[in-house]
């Protein structure tokens, strides 16, 4: 019964969860990147769903481990971290805000039409593709025409 | 044949290519041409490595042995391993690797898009996941074989030798037999063949965009897939990826 009254909501803990930094783009959180599928009680079982980003993404196991040291320090102990790969994750799922915090870090949000909409550092549409991958899996990398800024791209899938 | 046998195969059919395939494209990295590539290629290595993870996972899970995909990736040896020959063999030159790329990922992102339609629902969620990064694989590789193919003579020359090389490697892909035919009856695979229609115009077309010729031969190298006979080079890349679990056994990260 005293369980019960500690537990705290899931609105909170998705809260919680949205201060842990991304792993590889320290600017946007887990929440932020829309990996966090669930978030729910089982019992005295605190369940969170995952999805990784890109099957092979090695931030992976790290972020796993950041969701639970997060929540123990909150002092979440009975913790069960589930691994969801359908529906497969989207660029979709990045929130709004998301989206302009990686814009003002210097990544390009992802855009439908397959490429940046416009240069994060100046402002320019006159930008080039320099390789489709870049330096993490969800990056392309791409150059401004105008400063000569190179620049990521987040990837749109 | 049970089903699980079959099944079982069929997993690590997949999850086999996208190890080797990976491996030996993760041998390019630091040795590129250009910085750019070396990163797309050793992307693309890694995804097809994560793939590996679900594949041999579930095979692992269905085999019910419990063996992890760990223990499938670095504990087999070469005659348990059942990936198409096109996967093991080496890479060439930068033209050749990318070339093999092509090849697979057209032939990939098919297979991937039937896989999806699966009676068992953990195929399709692995296909649904994968088929994302392949679409990405196979729109850069079709494009590099394009670049150098329509590019200049010696360019447009080491790609044709690629294609010439590589192209008895390619029917393997579309070969069946008991495995698949259990697959079709389950819904769980389709049947090999029937995807060699949707490849050659998918094959034809960017490689006439790439102003190359495709060899009139069928013939077909196999025996990769039903683990009857690999190359000699499957046992050379096992030394290497192989190597820290066959030295210090059980060693972990």
């Amino acid at each position: 019964m005293s369980q019960v009254t500690t537990q705290p909501s899931t609105t909170r803990i998705w809260e919680w969860l949205d201060a842990v930094p991304d792993p590889e783009i320290p600017v946007i959180s887990l929440v932020d990147l829309g990996i966090i599928r669930d978030v729910a009680w089982e019992g005295g079982t605190l369940v969170v769903t995952v999805t990784p980003t890109y099957s092979g993404c090695p931030a992976t196991s790290v972020i796993a481990m950041d969701i639970e040291t997060a929540l123990r320090d909150r002092g979440i102990e009975d913790l069960k971290l589930k691994t969801q790969i359908s529906p497969a994750w989207t660029t979709d799922w990045l929130s709004e805000k998301g989206r302009t915090k990686l814009e003002e870090y210097g990544i390009a949000p992802p855009q439908p039409a397959g490429g940046p909409e416009k240069c994060p550092h100046c402002g320019s549409t006159h930008v080039t593709k320099v390789s489709q991958f870049g330096s993490t899996p969800c990056k392309a990398h791409w150059r401004c025409q105008d400063c000569l800024e190179p620049f990521d791209y987040f990837k749109c899938i | 044949m049970t089903r699980e046998e079959a099944f079982t195969q069929f997993l690590l059919r997949m999850g086999d290519n996208t190890l080797i395939l990976g491996h030996r494209v993760s041998e390019w990295c630091g040795h590129a041409p250009v910085l750019e590539e070396d990163i797309a290629l050793a992307n693309t290595a890694l995804d097809l490595i994560g793939q590996t993870q679900m594949w041999l996972g579930l095979a692992g899970e269905v085999q019910g042995e419990g063996k992890s995909a760990d223990d499938l990736a670095f504990l087999r040896d070469a005659w348990d391993f059942r990936n198409v020959l096109l996967c093991e063999v080496p890479n060439g030159d930068f033209g050749r690797t990318l070339m093999r790329q092509f090849l697979f990922d057209a032939w990939h992102s098919i297979q991937l898009g039937r896989l999806m339609k699966s009676s068992d629902e953990r195929v399709a969620a692995i296909a649904e996941k994968a088929s994302k990064e392949v679409a990405y694989h196979l729109e850069r590789s079709a494009d590099t074989v394009v670049g150098l193919g329509d590019g200049t003579e010696e360019s447009r020359r080491r790609m044709q030798e690629a294609l010439d090389y590589l192209w008895p490697y390619v029917g393997e892909m579309f070969q069946s037999d008991d495995v698949d035919a259990e697959m079709v009856k389950a819904g769980i695979a389709p049947d090999p063949a029937s995807l060699r229609e949707e490849y050659d115009a998918l094959i034809s077309r960017i490689l006439g965009d790439a102003t190359l010729t495709i060899p009139e031969s069928r013939f077909a190298h196999k025996g990769g897939r039903t683990g009857a006979m690999h190359t000699e080079h499957l046992g050379h890349l096992l030394t290497q990826m192989q190597w820290l679990q066959r030295a210090y056994p059980g060693a972990k990260w």
